[in-house]
């Protein structure tokens, strides 16, 4: 199956080479820009569609949730990526524009292995973000200073995870920041008392995550919205969607990314949401969850 | 006759080249100039609206040292004081500069006046291969060697000043270093014989002679691998920590005007007060390299032996 399509791009190609300007496929191409957690789907799901329908192509660039959503208010792109919703965006009309959440991510405080905690109330985990409790031992650890690493201010995975853990009026300490959840994670790996954050899909055996109150940085934690710290996948779109641009929405939402790929790359489906927010921070109960 | 006057008249074929091919450069270079004017034009004005549309005072964007854009302060002034990135920005270029200028003058004597053999067969080659080398590698080896070999000798977390100005002095270290050879290359033969005529040894003629000949050269050499450390963005970015505090230490976390620049870019919305006060930024960067390069050409004029 697959030596048969490569073949018939083979061919498309050779024609293409051969008939100079005279087009057997219709070509077309729209452009996704925006976050950076969420472009590694988009990408993988582009290319699925690309080799299902030839000639179509998904242009996916990163440069972070502002940019995605800044170049789709000014009909710049086709899609834009965010990790936010419009609203909570300053300078951005969200009338115009229209959500598409195409799946949910976890995020989870990460820490260097052998800190002696793995356990933290919500209120510690304040104090350890607003710079009030400095060493593991207060926590119950061992006696080592606790290094804060941020996110660089506005990422997304930075502003959701502020949004949940800190409190209104609450400031966070001013810290080291990283450009990339990859850093992150790396810079956590190899810096004794370490403590960050990222998407659970970052999440690796050369770092340990924390329970807060109890409760495990798991996929159904936050399905139940046990575990609070969670953000959906935004794609905006200027306008109800129209053409290739509403094919490959309905694609993103269709059974075949949702139950495969989404998965497969440590998202969690839309679908096994057993809550449902708005850009406000309300939960509500989904209606009828499957 | 008529024929005689009308081949004067007209314009010979060379002549016609002549002026296709100067029209072809005026107008590539009118299109570099374009293209200056409007960086400059692009920058400079997004860069100035912090101060015009979002109403913040020029003093406290540049001496403020609290750096938190999209929150205001108790008087209700947003808190964008860029006075940490400054200082990380200067201490960093003046640290590496001042370290790979004695190496840089060492390699560049060795190679000109003391074994211009193994200069050219062997350092050359390494030096051209220094430059070539992305500033990604730099970072991520500064990331993996440099930042745990500090931490292991000085504590803390091992992101600081001092890292940054290691890997940057590796940076900056080809650039200066092949433009202190071009310098001590062009002082003219006879200086160094009419020094060894006149009895001077020859570390008096490297000491007195070369080296005075060639001081605007190498100055200049100096302020482009200061220019260089002062734009390098991510290899800095991966090492400095990026804390927008004002540095107290070498050894705690810093950040420099470009480390925040490109960190925080990607996640700001155009037109807002977060966006515009990065072009602030930038345009201090703009400025900067504008005087670095004021500098070197003021310096290559005065300095100049007579």
């Amino acid at each position: 199956m697959k030596f048969k399509k490569f073949r018939a791009l083979l061919v498309v190609m050779a024609s293409l080479v051969l008939t100079a300007c005279g087009e057997v496929v219709d070509e077309e191409s729209i452009t996704a820009v925006g976050s950076s957690a969420l472009q590694p789907l988009v990408e993988a799901a582009g290319e699925q569609y690309s080799a299902e329908n030839l000639g179509k192509f998904i242009n996916v660039q990163g440069g972070g949730s502002g940019t995605g959503l800044s170049q789709i208010a000014a009909g710049a792109v086709d899609i834009g990526n965010s990790d936010i919703f419009a609203e909570e965006s300053d300078g951005i009309d969200a009338s115009k524009l229209v959500d598409h959440r195409v799946a949910v991510v976890g995020i989870t405080p990460i820490v260097t292995p052998g800190t002696g905690v793995t356990n933290v109330t919500l209120e510690e985990l304040q104090g350890i973000f607003t710079g009030e409790i400095t060493n593991w031992k207060e926590l119950g650890g061992k006696d080592l200073p606790i290094t804060v690493l941020n996110r660089s201010s506005g990422s997304g995975t930075r502003a959701t995870f502020e949004k949940w853990v800190l409190e209104e009026g609450m400031k966070s300490v001013v810290s080291q920041e990283q450009e990339s959840s990859g850093t992150v994670r790396q810079i956590v790996a190899n810096t004794p008392g370490t403590i960050s954050y990222v998407a659970f899909s970052y999440v690796n055996d050369d770092v340990e995550t924390l329970s807060i109150n109890g409760i495990e940085p798991t996929n159904e934690n936050v399905n139940s919205n046990d575990w609070i710290i969670w953000s959906y996948e935004h794609m905006y779109t200027n306008g109800e969607p129209t053409g290739l641009t509403k094919d490959f929405m309905d694609y993103m939402l269709s059974d075949e990314i949702q139950d495969n790929l989404i998965g497969a790359l440590g998202y969690i489906p839309i679908k096994n949401m057993e809550v449902e927010r708005d850009a406000e921070g309300n939960t509500s109960p989904v209606e009828n969850p499957e | 006759m008529e024929e005689t006057q009308s081949k004067f008249m007209q314009k010979s074929s060379k002549r016609k080249i002549e002026q296709f091919g100067r029209t072809i450069s005026f107008i590539c270079i009118a299109f570099i100039v374009l293209i200056v004017l409007s960086i400059l034009y692009f920058v400079i004005s997004k860069g100035v609206s912090t101060f015009t549309t979002d109403g913040v005072s020029v003093i406290d964007f540049l001496f403020g040292d609290i750096w938190r854009p999209g929150e205001v302060g108790e008087n209700g002034e947003p808190l964008v004081g860029a006075l940490p990135m400054i200082l990380g920005s200067f201490f960093v270029t003046l640290l590496s500069a001042l370290l790979a200028t004695p190496f840089s003058i060492a390699a560049a004597i060795y190679m000109v006046e003391i074994s211009p053999k193994a200069g050219k067969k062997i350092l050359q080659p390494v030096i051209e291969l220094l430059v070539g080398i992305p500033s990604v590698v730099y970072g991520f080896i500064g990331l993996t060697v440099v930042v745990p070999f500090i931490r292991s000798i000085f504590g803390g977390t091992g992101f600081g000043i001092l890292s940054a100005t290691i890997v940057l002095f590796v940076m900056i270290l080809p650039t200066v270093t092949s433009m202190a050879v071009d310098a001590l290359k062009s002082v003219p033969r006879h200086y160094r014989e009419a020094s060894l005529a006149m009895g001077g040894t020859r570390w008096q003629t490297i000491y007195k002679v070369v080296l005075r000949a060639a001081t605007p050269g190498l100055l200049t050499a100096v302020v482009f691998g200061m220019a260089r450390a002062f734009g390098e963005a991510l290899a800095v970015q991966m090492v400095i920590g990026n804390a927008a505090m004002v540095p107290t230490d070498l050894i705690t976390p810093a950040s420099t005007l470009t480390s925040i620049l490109t960190m925080s870019m990607g996640n700001t919305v155009m037109g807002t007060l977060e966006n515009n006060v990065l072009w602030s930024l930038a345009t201090i960067l703009l400025v900067m390299a504008l005087f670095f390069n004021i500098l070197t050409r003021w310096i290559g004029k005065k300095g100049a032996m007579k």
